[in-house]
């Protein structure tokens, strides 16, 4: 990732103005190129970025260099509150019905995600309690019925469908009949995937929203939109007047930037984000974690708060000084991979990192299942002393330590490759800010 | 749409045909409209080159989808061509800059290889939505409309309902198909397409497999596993393995050709649903970033809406005058 610190480049930026009292004009100038680079490099809409960086920059002009903070987090901290403002500020949850059952509508482009994650949706609903119905209204892709119908039954909640003989009018009309005599307390239509520039479809969409006066519609977009995103979402919004936001495929790389454009183009909240594959992987969205991830700066909070979810806090606090110090060993390793294992995909939680989404050292740290149990059993054929001090590990210990795990050498090297990288980084985690310890302090007080 | 019926016919006719360039033209309508009206409004908004009709250039191309990167080499090369040129006009930028696009769609083009034996072997990887099914359904109706006889290879057995999906494209097409249960391996589905491609004498063999993200590594790996092992039956490489990329994906496309480049080396690339994006500048990004040529590209919803791209015909496209 290019801008994959752009922190670090707006202290570059600004390092040239310690001891100088307050911003010129032409030094705000110099970052917020630097941060109108990152933003487009992330999709946001060109007009957008014009707008939001002409706001920043009246601003952040003139403002007081406080004590504490170097011009460069004091610039970051401007962009970063007007990135979560314009992103909606807080959550904001779902609009139920008064009276159930609450109608929710998912519309989008052709290959968005409205299936999967309709499914999603009705699986977190009723998880919640409630009882949804999912609604088969997509009569135009082959097989879209059947792929909801199986995803229903993944996730237990029943599927309303009329085969793909019936107008989606009809079909939606009479999903909200059997959903009232089903005692269904929510609804939940899947459309059929529609270009924004279709009329003939988008009047569809028009007729289904007269027809079933949904509490909540919609719009599914993919993370990965580009420029075109404002033109999508201002279509869609202008025919129906959207409620909110689903971004899906958060778990690539996309930075999003389209969530931005679409936050400052419709005005509409971004309610939740899909991050990946399971019908599980849907959660609320998060404004102030998104701006940090559009910048590129990581999203410490979301990481923080997966580790606080599946980590001791006892061990946390010891093991948190042990990194900050990079004097960890391979009984913690294994710990803590048993630890990283419980808070989901390692290359995920990289991510969050701040700094570290495109650290070349993390290439060789894929971790998979079945990797694990070796690893457990290479770290239990080492000694107590080998474990505290991997470098007494020498060719004949090493064979002996594969002789015991039943795996090779070169299974033992690399585990003892992947350790070293390990260490290597959290060394770079703790000493984030170029050996600034305050910043190490600040970071690791979160795990406190 | 009438627009769209426009491109119902002409189907794998020479490109010098008349009529087609105007068909091209209709379908990328909006991206057309855009960066011409744009490149026209800046043309003329300037009495002489200067720098800030470069500036305005720059806009222009970033709002296309065609990056950072590629936008300001782009510019660079033309300020430094008019500066050489000793350009003043600023009509004389129009030319230059087709020149340039066309320079760097056509450094990698290449037109959709045959095996050089029977079966050709097309391999369709993407990631999830960009329209991986719908492109090998419609791939497969244009080749059984040449007389070619086609068998699908339903290796997508993850997501839900997809080999349905690709059993009703089957139908369409007329091509036979050849599938697992949900959840096998697509690996051993790849390995059983391809010994009864060859037992059955056919001509096409077009392998379907799952949508995933390029960041997930075991998927990544699955992926090679399921080219090796096609390799393995065919005695040779896939004639083509073909990323689909959706054309309103932003710079993420960047990022997702390198990584699969990384994982199964993609001969080319299809560029669905440019029908409906104002954008698909992303085209000349992945070309001088990544050098991946564009193959295909969907330009409709219609079974027969999916061309072979031209790079020349496709700047022309978006970049000729007026009507």
């Amino acid at each position: 990732m290019i801008f994959g610190n752009l922190s670090e480049k707006l202290q570059d930026v600004f390092a040239r103005l310690r001891g100088r009292g307050k911003l010129t004009e032409k030094d705000v100038d110099a970052a917020l190129r630097e941060v109108r680079l990152a933003l487009l490099e992330a999709d946001v809409n060109f007009r957008v970025v014009k707008d939001f960086i002409g706001r920043v920059k009246s601003r952040a002009m003139g403002q007081e260099v406080l004590g504490s903070l170097t011009p460069g987090h004091q610039v970051i901290k401007i962009v970063n509150d007007e990135l979560t403002q314009l992103l909606g500020g807080k959550a904001i949850p779902l609009t139920m019905a008064s009276t159930p059952p609450t109608k929710i509508m998912l519309v989008g482009l052709q290959g968005s995600g409205k299936t999967t994650t309709a499914a999603k949706l009705a699986a977190m609903l009723g998880k919640r309690g409630r009882r949804p119905l999912l609604v088969a209204a997509d009569v135009y892709r082959p097989a879209a019925i059947k792929q909801l119908q199986v995803l229903g039954e993944t996730v237990g909640i029943p599927v309303f469908n009329m085969g793909q003989g019936q107008s989606p009018v009809n079909i939606c009309k009479a999903a909200v009949e059997h959903g009232r005599s089903h005692n269904n307390d929510v609804i939940i239509f899947d459309t059929a995937g529609r270009l924004h520039v279709d009329d003939e479809l988008m009047e569809e969409l028009g007729e289904i929203k007269e027809a079933v006066e949904p509490h909540e519609i919609l719009l599914v977009v993919d993370a990965m939109t580009g420029q075109d995103a404002v033109n999508v979402a201002a279509s869609f919004d202008e025919r129906l007047d959207l409620g909110g936001v689903v971004l899906t495929k958060l778990d690539g790389d996309a930075r999003g930037g389209a969530a931005l454009s679409i936050a400052a183009v419709t005005g509409k909240p971004i309610k939740f984000a899909a991050m990946g594959e399971k019908l599980t992987d849907l959660e609320v969205f998060h404004p102030d974690r998104m701006a940090s991830r559009i910048l590129g700066m990581g999203d410490v909070l979301s990481l923080i708060e997966k580790a606080e979810e599946v980590m001791d806090q006892e061990k946390v606090k010891a093991l948190g000084q042990k990194l900050a110090a990079a004097q960890f060993t391979f009984e913690d390793f294994l710990e803590q991979l048993n630890q990283v294992r419980q808070m989901g995909p390692l290359d995920q939680i990289i991510g969050m990192i701040p700094g570290l989404a495109g650290a070349k050292q993390l290439q060789g740290l894929q971790v998979d299942e079945s990797q694990l149990r070796k690893v457990e059993a290479i770290i239990n054929s080492m000694t107590p002393q080998e474990r505290r001090n991997p470098s007494l590990l020498n060719g004949s210990r090493r064979k002996r330590i594969a002789r015991g795990s039943g795996t090779t050498v070169q299974d033992v090297n690399r585990l003892v490759k992947q350790f070293n990288q390990t260490r290597e980084l959290m060394k770079k985690l703790g000493t984030f800010d170029k050996g600034k310890r305050r910043m190490s302090k600040g970071f690791l007080s979160f795990f406190q | 749409m009438a627009w769209r019926n426009l491109f119902r016919r002409g189907e794998g006719k020479a490109p010098d045909e008349p009529g087609i360039l105007d068909r091209l033209k209709a379908g990328l309508q909006k991206t057309r409209t855009m960066l011409t009206d744009g490149l026209d409004n800046v043309l003329r908004g300037h009495r002489q080159i200067e720098e800030s009709l470069f500036e305005e250039l720059e806009e222009l191309l970033i709002q296309a989808d065609v990056g950072m990167k590629t936008t300001l080499e782009l510019v660079d090369w033309l300020r430094e061509e008019c500066r050489q040129q000793k350009m003043t006009d600023p009509q004389g930028v129009k030319p230059l800059l087709a020149q340039r696009m066309k320079e760097i769609l056509g450094s990698c083009s290449a037109p959709l290889a045959e095996g050089p034996d029977q079966p050709t072997v097309y391999l369709v990887v993407g990631v999830n939505g960009t329209g991986k099914t719908t492109t090998v359904g419609k791939l497969a109706a244009r080749c059984q409309r040449r007389g070619q006889k086609v068998l699908l290879g339903a290796a997508d057995t993850f997501r839900a309902a997809a080999i349905e999906q690709l059993e009703t494209w089957a139908a369409r097409s007329g091509a036979e198909i050849v599938k697992h249960q949900a959840g096998a391996d697509p690996a051993a589905v790849a390995h059983d397409a391809a010994q009864a491609a060859k037992a059955r004498g056919v001509h096409t063999l077009i392998i379907d497999t799952a949508g995933r993200l390029h960041t997930k590594s075991n998927l990544m790996a699955e992926l090679e596993k399921i080219e090796k092992v096609l390799a393995r039956s065919l005695g040779r490489r896939p004639d083509e393995v073909l990323l689909v990329v959706d054309a309103t994906t932003g710079q993420n496309a960047i990022s997702q050709a390198k990584m699969f480049k990384g994982a199964v080396e993609p001969t080319g690339v299809v560029l669905t649903k440019l029908d409906g994006t104002a954008k698909g500048g992303i085209v000349l990004a992945i070309a001088a970033e990544v050098g991946l040529p564009v193959k295909l590209i969907g330009v409709g919803e219609g079974i027969d809406d999916l061309r072979d791209f031209h790079p020349e015909l496709f700047v022309e496209a978006i970049l000729a005058e007026g009507s």
